[in-house]
């Protein structure tokens, strides 16, 4: 293990890494807000339409007569400083921090799980048919890999309940009932197939290369067991491709977990994400929306900073 | 002093026979390309759905929207697929031709695809080849801009846009288009990076020629292989995308279809016993999906560099 210098350098990095996320969120709040103003209609827009003056009190109250800079900035504010992004448009007693509240907790659990079984089962098939090269453990994991490629989680998810709950009867085909483990088990393999068989088939081929290389040659030579070569040499040198997909993996899973809520009904942001979409709820989508762009930005600082631990070549 | 007169017949032979022998990079990629036969098995598969969306309509006995009364009653048993009734694919919940459903569906599937990826090949690969041939600040304004597009979550924007503005194709086709050309114009950049510095571009900037017309005369040329090799892989990716959004419902509206909301609604009525309201659509997804992979690892091979 080569040791981390902390020095002056990385937190430099650490904080320029900071600095450009900040313009990053700014964007997105600026798309988002510039898109909402260039729709057609507000949120209070109904078929028969509100008295003026009632339309006019509503407007107020959810701060919609301010003019479009005004309203960008005070809400810009709110979410700096307080994390606050206001009321739900459709849901009057609600805040969108409420609805966040209740679905988030849920998405952290299946999606926690879904990136943990992607991530170790991944590595394992990966290094497995690295190792025994050529042999029908390493065309299994091809085989499923090629596969999983052409059945994302919305395809895979129908056909497991056609499985498990029609034909089998064995788990629930939908709801979350408190986390309980039959109600996470679908959910998670149709999530985590898809990222799974793509660091096994990246683990794959970075492993063997790694095996191929002369330090692990001379490893062998001097007579080192071979689970000793693989976690104290090649795993390391053989993890960095994994590492760099794991920022894609992580926006895809939260991505795909939309898909996850609508179809099992787990209750989790994605499913409050879609009925806002279908209720013209802007309050909610946007902060959602920013929500996700915030972890995506944060995770893929902690990715890097893990391939810098891990990769002796980079420097700042 | 004049060469012997044998061996400048044996030169002239020789440099007819190189003549006759010369094979050019795309010929020399078509030869291997065709010795893949996973790639070509698909190659031929992908031409089979091209014709199934351009001409299948052409033996639907129904439309797309009307439903067939004649059916009416319980969908399990009269709405199965058969070829006395007209109705190959079956009927779907409402009574309407699946058969004619998936013929527009995998047309509209494979036109996003194919649309996303042509703007992904135009707008990225200009934006890349001129970031990367001009470099310097040029080069670093254009490409923080893209990491800070590619950091965006892009579905949920997507979402927020079609929430927007109404939900339609033209709006999912540029939504798709907007975001796919980030990675083709890094790609483009990196390869870029590395032609610019060839002979035949210094001799371009000798002699004057202006840096627009040295980038696409003389860059974009170059970039081909790696292009199509990416854009084929990146359709896939494109129908997936849309598939996502029709699968929640955000996407292609009623009474069109694409292959993300036939799967969704067969996948809605499963439990009635109608499973051919799923498996048809998912059978044309997931063969579509595969023949566009294994055709762009065909291409990828045989046009890949580093593999000669």
């Amino acid at each position: 293990m080569h040791p981390l210098k902390w020095g002056s350098t990385m937190y430099s990095y650490i904080l320029r890494r900071l600095l450009v996320a900040i313009p990053t969120i700014l964007v997105l709040i600026v798309i988002s807000f510039a898109l909402m103003f260039a729709a057609p209609g507000g949120p209070f827009n109904a078929e028969r339409p509100l008295p003026p003056d009632v339309m006019a009190n509503i407007e107020a109250r959810y701060g919609l007569d301010q003019p479009y800079w005004k309203q960008m900035f005070d809400y810009t504010w709110r979410v700096v400083t307080a994390f606050d992004f206001g009321p739900s448009f459709k849901y009057r007693d609600k805040s969108v921090n409420d609805i966040i509240g209740q679905g988030f907790p849920v998405t952290i659990v299946y999606g926690g799980w879904s990136f943990l079984v992607a991530v170790v089962v991944g590595l394992g098939i990966g290094i497995l048919a690295a190792i025994r090269q050529n042999t029908w453990i390493d065309y299994l994991a091809v085989g499923v890999a090629i596969g999983a490629q052409v059945l994302p989680g919305f395809v895979l998810a129908p056909i497991l309940v056609l499985v498990f709950t029609y034909w089998l009867g064995w788990l629930p085909g939908g709801g979350w009932n408190g986390g309980e483990w039959q109600y996470v088990v679908m959910p998670v393999i149709a999530l985590s197939t898809g990222y799974l068989a793509s660091i096994a088939r990246i683990m794959r081929s970075s492993m063997l290369e790694v095996m191929n290389s002369g330090f692990i040659r001379t490893a062998r030579a001097k007579g080192l067991p071979m689970h000793r070569i693989i976690w104290r040499h090649a795993m390391k040198p053989a993890l960095l491709p994994v590492l760099s997909y794991l920022g894609p993996a992580f926006v895809g899973m939260i991505t795909g977990s939309v898909v996850i809520d609508v179809y099992f009904s787990t209750g989790g942001i994605g499913q409050f994400f879609v009925n806002s979409a279908f209720h013209r709820d802007y309050s909610v989508i946007m902060g959602i929306t920013i929500l996700v762009g915030v972890l995506t930005i944060l995770f893929n600082l902690v990715v890097d900073l893990l391939y810098a631990w891990i990769d002796p070549k980079i420097r700042y | 002093m004049f060469p012997d007169k044998t061996v400048a017949e044996g030169l002239l032979d020789a440099s007819h026979l190189a003549d006759v022998q010369g094979r050019s990079l795309w010929k020399d990629a078509r030869i291997r390309f065709f010795r893949n036969k996973a790639a070509v098995v698909s190659f031929v598969v992908l031409l089979c759905i091209i014709c199934f969306c351009l001409f299948g309509g052409l033996i639907a006995q129904f439309d797309i929207e009307t439903p067939d009364f004649t059916l009416s009653g319980p969908n399990a048993y009269l709405g199965v697929p058969s070829i006395d009734t007209g109705h190959y694919f079956g009927t779907d919940d409402l009574g309407r031709d699946l058969y004619a459903r998936t013929v527009q569906g995998t047309g509209i599937s494979m036109l996003v695809g194919v649309v996303g990826a042509l703007v992904a090949v135009v707008v990225g690969t200009l934006y890349g080849a001129v970031s990367g041939y001009f470099g310097g600040r040029t080069d670093m304004l254009m490409m923080r801009t893209v990491d800070i597009l590619m950091s965006v979550p892009y579905m949920f924007v997507l979402i927020l846009m079609l929430v927007i503005f109404g939900r339609s194709i033209l709006l999912l086709f540029i939504g798709i288009g907007l975001i796919s050309w980030l990675d083709m114009a890094r790609i483009a950049r990196g390869q870029t990076l590395t032609i610019k510095n060839k002979e035949f571009v210094e001799a371009a900037v000798a002699i004057g020629v202006r840096p627009m017309t040295i980038v696409i005369r003389h860059i974009v040329p170059n970039l081909l292989g790696i292009v199509v090799v990416y854009s084929t892989l990146l359709i896939p990716g494109m129908i997936i995308t849309e598939s996502f959004i029709s699968f929640l419902g955000l996407g292609v509206q009623d009474p069109n279809a694409s292959l993300g909301s036939l799967i969704a609604k067969g996948a809605s009525q499963m439990q009635y016993g109608v499973l051919w309201q799923l498996l048809f659509p998912l059978f044309f997804f997931v063969v579509t999906l595969f023949a566009f992979f294994f055709v762009g690892d065909g291409l990828r091979d045989a046009l890949d560099p580093k593999d000669r």
